[in-house]
C-alpha cells in the first residue's frame, strides 16, 4: 500500500494571537507552531495500516521552511519519507489552491489511500481532504473514527460519526480520502531512535513551478475564499453591581432581568448581554 | 550533535580567562534532533508520568516499573547506552535534555536518574565486554532495573569510610561481600545494584551484585519527607555471594567509580531541577493570575511581581548554567576516540575535568529549586500548605536535592578544594592571576574607560567579581597554606563566590550570543534578567568577600583588603524594582516561563 499523510502546522493551541497589518491575517512572528491535532491522529492511523499491510508511508506538507519541523516529526513517528510543498507564492493560499497543489504533487505517485485530519485547528474550514478528492476524482469519507482496509486493499469499512451520537458505517472503493477525527487512536511517540533516524530519511521539494501552477492559481489570486476581514469578537459581557440591601439588589435584579427579557422563551440579543450580577454583602 | 564546534574549555578556567559568547553551548543551539526529544520526554512525562502521581504518592506497587519500561520503549532510559548494547548512543546533550524533562515530577526523577544515570553508567563506563554484554541490552529495555548503593549508615558524606567487605572465597570463584548499604533508590525493584565494598578490609572496590544473589536482599520501604514515590530502601549484604568476574572495574580503584559517577548524578541532579522549576513556578503563574484579593488578580501586587520576577531569572540562569557545562563535556567527549584502547582513561579524565562545574550546578541548582518551590508556596498563601495543590509535594520534593549525591555543604568544600588542588598542581593558573590581583591593588588604580555598550556593566561587574574572589582567595591561602582545608567556612564563602560567578557569567554569555544571533531587541527581557542576576549578586559576593577578608587579616593589611574590595564592587545601583516589574508583566501575559 502506497499511503499518504497530509500534516498541517498550526500555531499552538494557546497562543496569543494578533492580528496582522493588513486586518486578514494572523501575525506569525512570535508563534510557535506544531502539528495540527487531528492530522497527528491521521498519521498513527496510516502508520497502523502500514503496519498491517505493508507498504510505504508518506507525510506530506505545505508552507514556509518552518513546516520542516512538522515534516521531521511526522518522519521521527515513523513515515518512510515525505513531501515539502514550498513556494512564496502559496501564502494566502485557501483549501482549494491546497487541494490542488497536494493533487499536483502526488497524480502520479499511486498512492492508494490518503489521511488527513479532519479540519485545522486554525481556519476550521475542514475542506482541504474532500475538495482533494473531488480533484482527484476518489471517493472520500469525513470524520472518521474507525478505518478497515480489506486484505486486498480495495476496499475500505469506515466508521463515521455523525450528529447526536450517532455513527454510520460506510464502505467505499479505494483510492480514497479519509479525513480523521481527533481521538481515534493514541499516536505513537517519535522515539529516539526514530528521531536520529529521520535524519536519513528522504525530504523531496516541490516549488509551484514543479507542479506547473501559475501565480494567478495561488495564493489570494486562486483561492475561491475572499478573506475580508479578521477581527477579535467584541465584548459584549459587562458586570453590573447592584447597590443597596441584599433584599434591594435581589428586586433590582428581578426587574433587570424581567426587562432584559431573559425569562422570554427564546434566547434574545440583549440576554447575551447580561452577565452574572455580582453582589456585595 | 551540535552544528557548531564549541572550543575545548579547561574546568574551572572561566574563574581567571574570558569565554567569548560563541563558546557556550547555550539552549538556543539545539538541533531539530534535540527540539524533538525534549519534545517526546516532556509529552512521555505530561502522558505517562504526571496522571498517575496519586498513584506513585500512595505506593502503588509496579508504576515505577511500568513507566521505566514504557519510557525505554521510547529509547528515553537508553539514550545514554551504546548502540551496540540496545541503546541510542546519543549525546550528552541529548541525554541531559532527558534529564531535564524528568524532572517534571521529583519522584519520577530519582528512579529514572538512579537507573539509567547512576545505576547504568557505571557499566558503560568501567565494564568489561561480557558485563556491558549481560547487562546493558537488559537495563535498555528495563527488563532489569538499576541501583546504585554507596552510602551506609556511618559513611555518608565520608564514602571511604564504608565498612562494607569483601573477602574472596576459598575456591576464588566468588568475593563474599558483608554489610548493608543505605538509602538506596529503587531497592524495592531493582535487579542490579552497582555497591562498594573494600576488599580484605581495605581495598575499595566496585561490585555489581544481582538482586538474587545468595544472601542480598533489601529491607523495608523508608517514609520519607518527600520524593514519596520513589522506593528507598537498604541493601543488606549478609555473606553475599558475588561472581568474581561482576567486580566492576579493578580491585582498589573502586573510588574512580563512586566519584566519578557521582559528578554526572550532581549534573543531572542539576539539569532535572530545571524542568522542575519551571512547571512549579508556571503553576505558580497560573494561580496569581486566578487569585483576587482586594480586588485584583494577585499578579498585578508588586510584592508578587517580585517573587515571580526572581522565579523566572532563577530558571534562566540555571538552565544557562546546565547546558553551558553539558556544551564543555560534550566537546570534550567528542574529541575522544571512542574505539582507543585508552578511551575509558580519556572519557573519566573529561567527566574530572568539568567536577567543579558539576558541583557548582548541583548545589546551585538545588539551591535555585529550594528557593522556588519556596516562594510558590508562599504565592498560594494557605492554599499552598494543603496537600489540594501540587506545590506541597514540590516543596516536600524539592528538598532532598540539598541532601543526596553529596551534600551542598560536602559539594561547595570540593568546588573550592579542587581549584585549590588544580593550582598547586600547576594545571590551573588559579596562583598566578591571584598575585596578579594582588599586585594591581597595590598600584595606583588604573583610571577604566567608561564602557555604554550593551551589558558592558554587567561585563564590568563580572570582572572584577573574579578579581574579588582571587583577592580574597590568594589572601586566605598565603595565610592559611597547607591548613586551609581545615578552614571550612573560608571554604565554603570561596565556593558562594565561585558560584555567583559561573552562574552570572553563563547567563551574560547566552544573552550575549542571543543579541548577536537574533538582536538585543527579541532579548529585552533576557537583557534585564541578566541586570538582576548580575547586580543583586555583586552585593553578595562583597559581603561574602569581606568576611574572608576580616577572618583570614587584621590592621593595616586588612585595610589595604578591604580598600581593593571597595574598589572591584563600586557600582551605581540599577532599579532592579522596575526591571522585575516588567518581567512580571510579560510572564503575566504569557502565562507562563517563557525565557527560553
Amino acid at each position: 500500500m502506497r499511503i499518504l499523510a497530509c500534516l498541517k502546522q498550526v500555531p499552538e493551541k494557546d497562543s496569543r494571537y494578533k492580528i496582522d497589518d493588513t486586518a486578514t491575517g494572523i501575525r506569525e512572528e512570535d508563534l510557535v507552531f506544531e502539528t495540527n491535532e487531528s492530522d497527528v491522529y491521521a498519521l498513527e492511523e496510516a502508520l497502523r495500516l502500514k503496519e498491517k499491510l505493508g507498504g510505504e508511508v508518506v507525510v506530506l506538507s505545505l508552507g514556509e521552511e518552518r513546516v520542516l519541523k512538522t515534516i521531521k516529526s511526522g518522519l521521527a513517528m515513523g513515515a518512510d519519507s515525505a513531501l515539502h510543498l514550498t513556494d512564496p507564492a502559496f501564502r494566502g493560499s485557501d483549501a482549494f489552491v491546497i487541494a490542488t497543489s497536494i493533487a499536483r504533487a502526488i497524480s502520479d505517485q499511486n498512492f492508494d489511500v490518503i489521511f488527513t485530519g479532519v479540519q485545522s485547528e486554525d481556519m476550521a474550514f475542514a475542506q482541504t481532504g474532500t475538495i482533494l478528492a473531488q480533484l482527484l476524482g476518489w471517493s472520500h469519507a469525513t470524520i472518521v473514527m474507525e478505518v478497515n482496509v480489506s486484505e486486498d486493499g480495495k476496499n475500505a469499512r469506515v466508521k463515521r460519526e455523525l450528529e447526536s451520537n450517532l455513527f454510520e458505517v460506510v464502505e467505499i472503493p479505494l483510492p480514497a480520502v479519509l479525513t480523521i477525527q481527533s481521538g481515534i487512536n493514541q499516536p505513537r511517540y517519535a522515539t529516539l531512535k526514530g528521531i536520529m533516524q529521520a535524519k536519513k530519511k528522504g525530504i523531496r521539494t516541490l516549488s509551484a513551478q514543479d507542479l506547473g501552477l501559475k501565480n494567478s492559481q495561488l495564493g489570494s489570486m486562486g483561492s475561491v475564499v475572499d478573506h475580508q476581514k479578521m477581527f477579535f469578537p467584541e465584548k459584549k459581557k459587562k458586570t453590573v453591581i447592584l447597590e443597596g440591601t441584599p433584599e434591594e439588589a435581589a428586586r433590582t435584579l428581578m426587574e433587570r432581568l424581567h426587562k432584559e427579557r431573559c425569562f422570554s422563551r427564546w434566547p434574545s440579543a440583549e440576554r447575551n448581554s447580561l452577565c452574572l450580577a455580582r453582589f456585595w454583602f | 550533535m551540535p552544528e557548531e564546534t564549541l572550543a575545548l574549555v579547561k574546568g574551572g578556567s572561566f574563574l581567571i580567562q574570558e569565554t567569548s559568547p560563541e563558546d557556550v553551548f547555550t539552549p538556543e543551539d539545539f538541533t531539530e534532533e534535540h527540539r524533538m526529544i525534549a519534545q517526546t520526554a516532556q509529552q512521555f512525562m505530561e502522558n505517562e508520568v504526571l496522571p498517575r502521581i496519586e498513584e506513585m504518592e500512595n505506593k502503588e506497587e509496579g508504576i515505577n516499573e511500568d513507566l521505566l519500561r514504557k519510557a525505554a520503549e521510547i529509547g528515553l532510559v537508553s539514550a545514554a547506552i551504546p548502540e551496540q548494547y540496545g541503546g541510542a548512543g546519543l549525546d550528552q546533550i541529548s541525554t541531559t535534555i532527558v534529564s531535564e524533562k524528568t524532572g517534571l515530577y521529583g519522584s519520577f526523577a530519582t528512579t529514572f536518574g538512579a537507573h539509567a544515570g547512576i545505576g547504568t553508567l557505571p557499566i558503560i563506563y568501567f565494564g568489561t565486554e561480557q558485563q556491558k554484554a549481560k547487562y546493558l541490552p537488559r537495563l535498555a529495555t528495563a527488563e532489569w532495573i538499576a541501583a546504585y548503593a554507596l552510602t551506609e549508615a556511618e559513611s555518608g558524606s565520608d564514602a571511604l569510610a564504608a565498612k562494607t567487605t569483601a573477602v574472596l572465597s576459598p575456591d576464588g570463584k566468588h568475593y563474599i561481600l558483608n554489610g548493608t548499604k543505605m538509602w538506596i533508590t529503587n531497592a524495592g525493584f531493582a535487579q542490579v545494584f552497582i555497591t562498594f565494598a573494600k576488599v580484605d578490609g581495605e581495598k575499595f572496590s566496585c561490585f555489581i551484585v544481582e538482586r538474587n544473589f545468595p544472601g542480598a536482599s533489601t529491607g523495608a520501604e523508608e517514609h520519607k519527607m518527600g520524593i514519596r514515590g520513589s522506593s528507598t530502601r537498604t541493601l543488606i549484604l549478609e555473606n553475599a555471594e558475588v561472581p568474581v568476574e561482576n567486580v566492576l572495574g579493578e580491585i582498589g580503584r573502586g573510588h574512580l567509580i563512586a566519584f566519578n559517577i557521582l559528578n554526572f548524578g550532581r549534573f543531572k541532579l542539576g539539569a532535572s531541577a530545571v524542568s522542575g522549576i519551571k512547571y512549579v513556578t508556571n503553576e505558580a503563574i497560573r494561580y496569581a493570575r486566578e487569585r483576587h484579593q482586594f480586588g485584583k488578580a494577585i499578579i498585578d501586587f508588586g510584592a508578587i511581581q517580585h517573587k515571580l520576577a526572581e522565579m523566572a531569572v532563577r530558571i534562566f540562569c540555571a538552565e544557562s548554567m546546565v547546558y553551558r557545562t553539558v556544551g564543555m563535556i560534550d566537546t570534550a567527549m567528542r574529541s575522544i576516540d571512542q574505539s582507543s584502547p585508552l578511551a575509558t582513561t580519556e572519557i573519566l579524565k573529561a567527566i574530572e575535568e568539568y567536577a567543579v562545574e558539576c558541583s557548582i550546578i548541583k548545589v546551585a541548582n538545588s539551591e535555585i529549586l529550594d528557593f522556588i518551590v519556596d516562594e510558590a508556596v508562599q504565592i498560594y498563601g494557605g492554599y499552598g500548605y494543603s496537600q489540594d495543590y501540587p506545590v506541597e509535594r514540590c516543596y516536600r520534593d524539592a528538598r532532598i536535592n540539598r541532601i543526596f549525591e553529596g551534600t551542598n555543604e560536602i559539594n561547595r568544600l570540593l568546588i573550592t578544594g579542587m581549584l585549590l588542588k588544580r593550582a598547586m598542581k600547576g594545571q590551573l593558573p588559579l596562583t598566578a592571576a591571584a598575585r596578579n590581583v594582588l599586585n594591581e591593588i597595590l598600584s595606583f588604580p588604573s583610571l577604566e574607560e567608561e564602557q555604554n555598550d550593551l551589558l558592558s556593566g554587567e561585563r564590568r561587574i563580572l570582572t572584577n567579581c573574579k578579581k574579588t574572589l582571587l583577592l580574597a582567595a590568594g589572601v586566605a591561602v598565603q595565610k592559611h597554606r597547607d591548613s586551609i582545608s581545615d578552614q571550612q567556612e573560608v571554604l565554603s564563602l570561596l565556593s558562594d563566590l565561585v558560584i555567583a560567578i559561573f552562574a552570572m557569567e553563563s547567563m551574560l554569555l547566552r544573552v550575549l550570543k542571543g543579541i548577536a544571533r537574533y538582536g538585543a531587541s527579541k532579548l529585552e527581557i533576557q537583557i534585564k534578567a541578566v541586570q538582576i542576576c548580575v547586580h543583586s549578586a555583586l552585593p553578595e559576593v562583597e559581603n561574602k568577600a569581606k568576611q574572608i577578608l576580616a577572618a583570614v587579616s587584621e590592621g593595616d593589611e586588612l585595610r589595604t583588603q578591604l580598600a581593593a574590595l571597595r574598589r572591584f564592587t563600586k557600582n551605581t545601583p540599577l532599579n532592579l524594582i522596575s526591571l522585575r516589574q516588567a518581567i512580571a508583566q510579560k510572564l503575566k501575559e504569557e502565562g507562563k516561563y517563557f525565557l527560553s
